[in-house]
C-alpha cells in the first residue's frame, strides 16, 4: 500500500520539474545536516575525542610531560594488584550477568504465568530496584551490611548463624558486590524477557500442548529458541554495563579489603583522580575497551541483521 | 525438527495428564504467586529498610533491639534534612542539572533523530550507527580524559569548569543524547511515510513537519526519552564524584555520601532519609508513568 501511493506521487512529478526537485533535495540534505550538527559536535567533542585522548594520555608519564610509550602498561603488568583487578572484574561481570539472566528469566516466567490483570502490579513492584538510583540503593545495602548493626546478621543470629563479615572479609565482600549488582540488574532482564515472552505466539504452545509436550520441552523447544535473540542482546548489554560498573563497588567497599573487590573502573578512579596519576588511571580504564568492543560488535551485528530483515 | 523431538514422548505423557490439567494449572499458579512473593520481598527489602531506618532516632538505631521494627517512630530525620540548607542545596543542584540536561538533550536529539530517520544526507546511515555505538561507551572510560580536558581548558581560557556544578551540564548529555536519539530514530521510523508526504503536499516545511506531525505522533516515545534522560542525570554518580568537590557544588547522590558521613561517624537515620528522598523523584515518575518507563527500557535493545 505504502509503495503504491509513493510510486504514484513519484510518477505524478514529471521530468520538467527535475531541476527544482534536485534543488529541494540539496536543500533538504543541508537542513538535515544542520539539524544533526549539535549531535555530531557533541559526539565528536565529548565522546570520540576523549576516547582517543585517553589513549594518548596513557602513554605519558605521571606529570604528563614525557612520552613513555607502553611504560604505564608494562608497569601495570608487573603489579600484583593489576592482575587481581583483572580477575575480579571478570568474576564480577560474568557471575553477575549469568545470575541476572537466570533470575530475570525465572521471574519473567512467573509473572507471565499469572492472570494478565494482576501482572502490571507485580511487574511494577519487581522493577523498583532498577528505578532507584544505584548510589541510593547501595547506601541501603551498605547499611544492611553494616559490621556491627547489620540487619541481616540480626536475623541470622536468631537462626544461630554467626555474624557474617559482609564487606569486611575479602571473599564475602566479593559476594556482596555481586549480590547487589544482581539485585539492581535482574529487574531489567525480567522486563526484557517478559516482553519477549509476550511476543511468542500462543499457537506454538497450543500446538505443543496438543502434542503432549511437558513444561520442560516447551521451554527448551519453543521459548528459548524464540527468545534467543533477546536473551543474547540483553546479556551483551548488561555485560557492558556490569563490566564498566563503578557505583556499586565504590560505595560498598571502595575496592577494599586489600584491593580484593576493585574493578577496572574503581581502580582507575583511585589511581587517576584520587591518586593524581592521570596517565596510569587512563591506562587502567583502557583495559575495558577490548571486552566492550567485542560485546558492541556482537550487538551491532544483531541490530543490523534485524534491520535488514525488516 | 523440534516437532519430531516433542512428538515422541507425547504419546506416553498424554494419558496420564488428561484429567489433571486444571489441577496442574491451579498448582502452577499457586507456586508462581509463592515465588513471586519471595522475589518481591528480596527486591523490595532495601527500600523498605531505608524507610524503617529513616523513621528511627539515632538512639534507637544503636540499640540491640529488632532492627526490622520501629518502636518510636519519629519524623525528626525528615524535618532536619528538609530544613538543612546543605541538603536543600544538593537537591536544588540536582533539580537544576537534571531539568536543564533534559531540555538540552531533547533539543539536540529530537531534530537529529528526525534528520537521521527521514532526511537522508551524506553519511547519515553511518552517523546513526555511530550514535548507537557512543551509547555503548561507558562513563568509566571517559571521566579521566574529560577531567584532563577541563583542566587544560581552564589553563587556556581561564574559565574554571572543574568543581562547578554546571560542568555536569556539559558531560551529562554524553550519556543521555545518544540513547534518546537512538530511540527517537526508532519511533520516527515507525511513523508511516504517508503522513509526512501529506504534510509536504500541504506545503509544510521540514520544521513544520517535525513540530506539527512527528512530535505529536511520536509523543509516547518522546515521553519515554524524557524520562530516561531525567533518571540518568538524576542517578549519575561517577561524574559528579570526579568533577565536583566543594559542598555547595555537589548534587544529591554525591552530597549524601560525602557530607552525611562525617569522618567515621555514620548517622544512618539521616543517611537513609536522604537516600530515600533522593530516590523519590524517579520513583514518583515511575509510579505515574510506568508504561512509558518500560517502553523506553525495552526500546533500547529492541528498536532499530
Amino acid at each position: 500500500m505504502v509503495d503504491a501511493t509513493l510510486s504514484q506521487v513519484e510518477v505524478a512529478r514529471p521530468a520538467g520539474k527535475r531541476s527544482s526537485l534536485r534543488r529541494t533535495i540539496e536543500r533538504k540534505s543541508t537542513i538535515a545536516f544542520f539539524m544533526a550538527l549539535p549531535l555530531i559536535v557533541l559526539i565528536t567533542l565529548l565522546v570520540v575525542y576523549p576516547a582517543l585522548y585517553s589513549m594518548h594520555l596513557a602513554t605519558l608519564n605521571k606529570s604528563m610531560e614525557r612520552f613513555v610509550g607502553f611504560g604505564n602498561f608494562l608497569f601495570l603488568f608487573k603489579r600484583e594488584t593489576f592482575w587481581k583487578v583483572v580477575q575480579q572484574s571478570c568474576i564480577f561481570a560474568i557471575t553477575a550477568v549469568v545470575f541476572k539472566a537466570i533470575i530475570g528469566f525465572v521471574v519473567a516466567h512467573f509473572v507471565h504465568n499469572i492472570p494478565a490483570k494482576g501482572q502490571r502490579k507485580w511487574r511494577g513492584m519487581l522493577l523498583v530496584p532498577w528505578v532507584i538510583p544505584p548510589a541510593m540503593s547501595c547506601l541501603a545495602w551498605l547499611w544492611l551490611f553494616d559490621p556491627s548493626y547489620s540487619a541481616f546478621n540480626w536475623v541470622l543470629g536468631h537462626l544461630g548463624i554467626g555474624p557474617i563479615p559482609w564487606t569486611g572479609d575479602a571473599h564475602w565482600a566479593r559476594f556482596s558486590v555481586i549480590l547487589v549488582n544482581i539485585w539492581i540488574g535482574a529487574p531489567f532482564f525480567m522486563i526484557m524477557y517478559l516482553a519477549a515472552l509476550k511476543s511468542v505466539p500462543d499457537q506454538l504452545y497450543e500446538a505443543a500442548a496438543i502434542d503432549g509436550a511437558n513444561w520442560w520441552q516447551r521451554t527448551c523447544y519453543i521459548t528459548l529458541p524464540m527468545m534467543r535473540n533477546i536473551i543474547a542482546i540483553t546479556a551483551l548489554f548488561s555485560l557492558i554495563v556490569t563490566f564498566a560498573n563503578f557505583d556499586i563497588v565504590q560505595i560498598l567497599t571502595a575496592g577494599g579489603p586489600i584491593d580484593m573487590t576493585h574493578v577496572f573502573a574503581t581502580w582507575s578512579f583511585r589511581l587517576g583522580i584520587q591518586g593524581n596519576d592521570i596517565p596510569l588511571g587512563a591506562a587502567v580504564s583502557l583495559f575495558m575497551v577490548p571486552i566492550l568492543a567485542v560485546a558492541a560488535i556482537f550487538i551491532l551485528r544483531d541490530i543490523t541483521r534485524r534491520g535488514s530483515e525488516v | 525438527m523440534a516437532d519430531t523431538a516433542i512428538a515422541a514422548p507425547a504419546q506416553r505423557v498424554r494419558r496420564r495428564k488428561y484429567g489433571s490439567m486444571s489441577r496442574d494449572r491451579t498448582w502452577a499458579l499457586r507456586w508462581s504467586y509463592f515465588f513471586l512473593t519471595l522475589f518481591v520481598i528480596f527486591f523490595l527489602l532495601p527500600p523498605v529498610y531505608m524507610l524503617i531506618t529513616s523513621l528511627k532516632t539515632s538512639a534507637e538505631i544503636s540499640t540491640a533491639a529488632n532492627p526490622w521494627w520501629v518502636f518510636n517512630p519519629t519524623l525528626e530525620n525528615y524535618r532536619e534534612l528538609v530544613t538543612s540548607p546543605q541538603y536543600l542545596g544538593y537537591f536544588r543542584n540536582s533539580v537544576l542539572v537534571s531539568v536543564i540536561v533534559v531540555a538540552v538533550t531533547m533539543l539536540i536529539s529530537v531534530p537529529a533523530a528526525f534528520a537521521l530517520s527521514r532526511m537522508k544526507f551524506w553519511g547519515s546511515a553511518t552517523l546513526a550507527t555511530g550514535v548507537f555505538l557512543t551509547y555503548l561507551v561507558p562513563d568509566t572510560l571517559l571521566f579521566i580524559p574529560l577531567f584532563k580536558m577541563f583542566a587544560t581548558f581552564a589553563d587556556w581560557t581561564g574559565i574554571q569548569l572543574i568543581n562547578r556544578w554546571y560542568v555536569l551540564l556539559i558531560v551529562y548529555p554524553t550519556l543521555t543524547v545518544p540513547f534518546c536519539t537512538w530511540i527517537m530514530i526508532g519511533y520516527f521510523a515507525s511513523i508511516p511515510k504517508e503522513l509526512d508526504e501529506a504534510a509536504l503536499i500541504d506545503g509544510a516545511g521540514w520544521l513544520q513537519t517535525l513540530t506539527k506531525v512527528f512530535i505529536p505522533v511520536a509523543l509516547p516515545g518522546l515521553i519515554a526519552a524524557t524520562i530516561f534522560a531525567f533518571t540518568v542525570s538524576w542517578a549519575q554518580f561517577l561524574y559528579p564524584l570526579a568533577f565536583t568537590t566543594s559542598t555547595e557544588q555537589l548534587v544529591l547522590p554525591v552530597g549524601i555520601i560525602t557530607s552525611l558521613i562525617k569522618g567515621d561517624v555514620f548517622n544512618w537515620g539521616q543517611i537513609m532519609t536522604g537516600a530515600l528522598l533522593g530516590a523519590a523523584p524517579p520513583l514518583i515518575i515511575y509510579a505515574f508513568l510506568m508504561d512509558y518507563y518500560i517502553a523506553g527500557l525495552t526500546a533500547g535493545a529492541t528498536k532499530g
